[in-house]
C-alpha cells in the first residue's frame, strides 16, 4: 500500500462534509478529484486520519448561467470547462486555459474547486480567477461566506480557508461586451506545469482600452495580477510603443524563481513576451479581427 | 488495517464485489485484487500514463484513485479492447505500426488513445501529440505510437456511420 491508513468517509451534503471536517479537527482531508491529493498520499507527504469524498454530492457538479456571470461548481472537472457551450460563448478565455492543464485523463478527474483551494504557483485556474474578478463562495459548520479572488490566494499552496472550510462554488462575471482575449503559457512539454503564462482581456470602446485586465503565473509564489501595466493601457490604443512600457511594466515588481527548469531570469523575460502576445490577441479579438 | 468497505464495481462487463482497505489505489485493485495485471503501474503518482483505465468511459489514471471510491463504477482496461486473434482496431494499428517495442506503456496508450478518439478529432499529427503527451514511452521514440494512432483514426472514422 503506497498512502499511510486513513478512514474514509462519504459526505452526500456540503453540511455533511464541513461537519466532518470540523470533527476531524485539522487532520482530515477533503478528497474531490484527488489529482494533486493522491500524489502526496501516496508519497506520504501527508498522513491525514480521515478523508472526507465530496464526488458524491449532487449539485456541486453543474454550471449556472446567470444574468450577468457563470457559477462553477466545485465539482465541475477541468474537461467540464473545457468543453461547455456556455463557457465557449461567455468565457472562452476560459475554455481555452483548460485545454493547457496537465492531461485529458487528469482533466476527467481533477477538479475547480480542488485546483483553486490547493493553489499549486504554476496552476491556471488560480490565474484565470485572478484575470476575470472571479469570487468564491465557501461553506463552514459556522455558514457560508464569499471571497474574492484577489484575497483567496495568500501564498504557494496557500490561500484563505480555514480547516473546516470547503469552496463549493466560483462565480465567474460574463465579459462585457466589445471584450477580446489572449491566452499564452510556455511549457517544456505540452500539458507540464507552466514555467509562465499570461491571460489578458481588453474591452474596447470606440478604438480606445476602456478596461484592461492582465494576469499572470511564473512571476512569483501566486498568480498576480498586473495591475499598473493595466493602467497604462486605459484611454489608449494598443500600439507598438505602449506594448513596450506594458510589457516593462509587467516585469517590474514581479518575483519569478529559479529552478531546475528555468532561471528567474528568463521567466521574467518570458512574462513580459507573452503579456505582449496575450494583449495583441485580444486587442484584434476585441476589435472583431480574430487572433 | 483500517476498516474494510465493500465495493461493488463491473471491470470490462463483469461484476465484481469485494472488501476493501481504503487506502488501496484502483491500480492495485484491479492487479493484485482482481488479478487483471494488463494495467501497468509505472510512477505511482500521475506522471507516466501506464495505469490510465476508463471510469464510466473517461481515461483516469488509476494510481491517483481509490477503489473504495469507485463504488458502482463501470471500468475498462487493456483486457476488455480485445485479444490474441482479435485484437480492436487500435490494437491492430499499434500492432501494425510497430507502436510498442517492450510494451510497458501500451496499455496506457491504447486506453489514453480510445479516449482521446471519443473526445477529440484528432485531425493533425500535433493534436494527436498533444494528447498522447501524458504518456511517457522508453523505447518506441513515439513516432510509431503517432503513426499507429493516425491510422486508428482514420479506420475508425472510416468505420463510423
Amino acid at each position: 500500500m503506497k498512502p499511510a491508513q486513513f478512514d474514509y468517509v462519504v459526505a452526500e451534503s456540503v453540511d455533511a462534509a464541513v461537519a466532518a471536517l470540523a470533527e476531524g479537527g485539522g487532520e482530515a482531508k477533503i478528497i474531490a478529484g484527488g489529482q494533486s491529493l493522491v500524489p502526496m498520499l501516496n508519497f506520504r507527504l501527508l498522513r491525514p486520519s480521515v478523508l472526507i469524498d465530496i464526488n458524491r454530492i449532487s449539485g456541486l457538479a453543474c454550471i449556472t448561467e446567470r444574468e450577468n456571470a457563470i457559477g462553477v461548481g466545485a465539482l465541475v472537472r477541468h474537461h467540464q470547462l473545457e468543453t461547455s457551450p456556455v463557457m465557449a460563448r461567455h468565457l472562452p478565455v476560459l475554455s481555452h486555459a483548460m485545454t493547457h492543464v496537465a492531461h485529458l485523463a487528469i482533466r476527467n478527474r481533477g477538479t475547480i474547486g480542488g485546483s483553486l483551494s490547493h493553489a499549486d504557483p504554476a496552476a491556471e485556474l488560480p490565474m484565470m480567477a485572478l484575470l476575470l474578478d472571479a469570487e468564491l463562495h465557501v461553506a463552514s459548520p459556522a455558514g457560508r461566506r464569499t471571497v474574492a479572488a484577489q484575497d483567496f490566494f495568500l501564498g504557494a499552496l496557500t490561500v484563505d480557508l480555514a480547516a473546516d472550510e470547503l469552496v463549493t462554488e466560483i462565480v465567474f462575471p460574463k465579459l462585457p461586451p466589445r471584450t477580446g482575449w489572449g491566452f499564452l503559457e510556455v511549457a517544456r512539454r505540452g500539458g507540464d506545469f507552466a514555467l509562465a503564462a499570461a491571460a489578458a482581456t481588453l474591452t474596447v470602446s470606440a478604438g480606445e482600452i476602456t478596461q484592461a485586465r492582465i494576469a499572470m503565473i511564473g512571476a512569483g509564489e501566486t498568480a498576480r495580477r498586473a495591475t499598473e501595466a493595466e493602467a497604462l493601457l486605459i484611454g489608449r490604443a494598443l500600439e507598438p510603443a505602449l506594448l513596450d512600457a506594458v510589457m516593462h511594466a509587467a516585469r517590474t515588481g514581479i518575483e519569478p524563481s529559479t529552478d531546475l527548469h528555468a532561471s528567474a531570469d528568463y521567466r521574467r523575460r518570458l512574462v513580459g513576451v507573452l503579456v505582449s502576445r496575450a494583449l495583441t490577441a485580444a486587442w484584434r479579438r476585441a476589435l472583431g479581427e480574430g487572433a | 488495517m483500517s476498516k474494510l468497505r465493500t465495493v461493488t464495481v463491473t471491470v470490462n462487463g463483469v461484476a465484481y464485489e469485494k472488501a476493501v482497505e481504503p487506502r488501496l489505489l484502483l491500480a492495485d485493485f484491479l492487479r493484485q485484487t482482481l488479478g487483471l495485471t494488463g494495467t501497468h503501474v509505472g510512477c505511482e503518482h500521475g506522471v507516466c500514463g501506464a495505469c490510465t483505465v476508463l471510469v464510466d468511459g473517461d481515461s483516469m489514471r488509476s494510481c491517483l484513485l481509490f477503489a473504495v471510491q469507485l463504488d458502482g463504477s463501470r471500468i475498462e482496461t487493456v483486457e476488455g479492447l480485445g485479444g490474441i486473434g482479435r485484437l480492436n482496431p487500435l490494437q491492430e494499428a499499434f500492432r501494425e505500426h510497430h507502436a510498442l517495442q517492450c510494451g510497458f506503456c501500451t496499455p496506457g496508450m491504447l486506453m489514453t488513445v480510445t479516449d482521446l478518439i471519443s473526445k477529440y478529432p484528432l485531425a493533425t499529427d500535433d493534436e494527436i501529440r498533444a494528447g498522447l503527451s501524458g504518456n511517457l514511452c522508453r523505447c518506441t521514440g513515439y513516432e510509431h505510437i503517432v503513426r499507429a494512432v493516425r491510422a486508428a483514426v482514420g479506420r475508425i472514422q472510416e468505420q463510423a456511420p
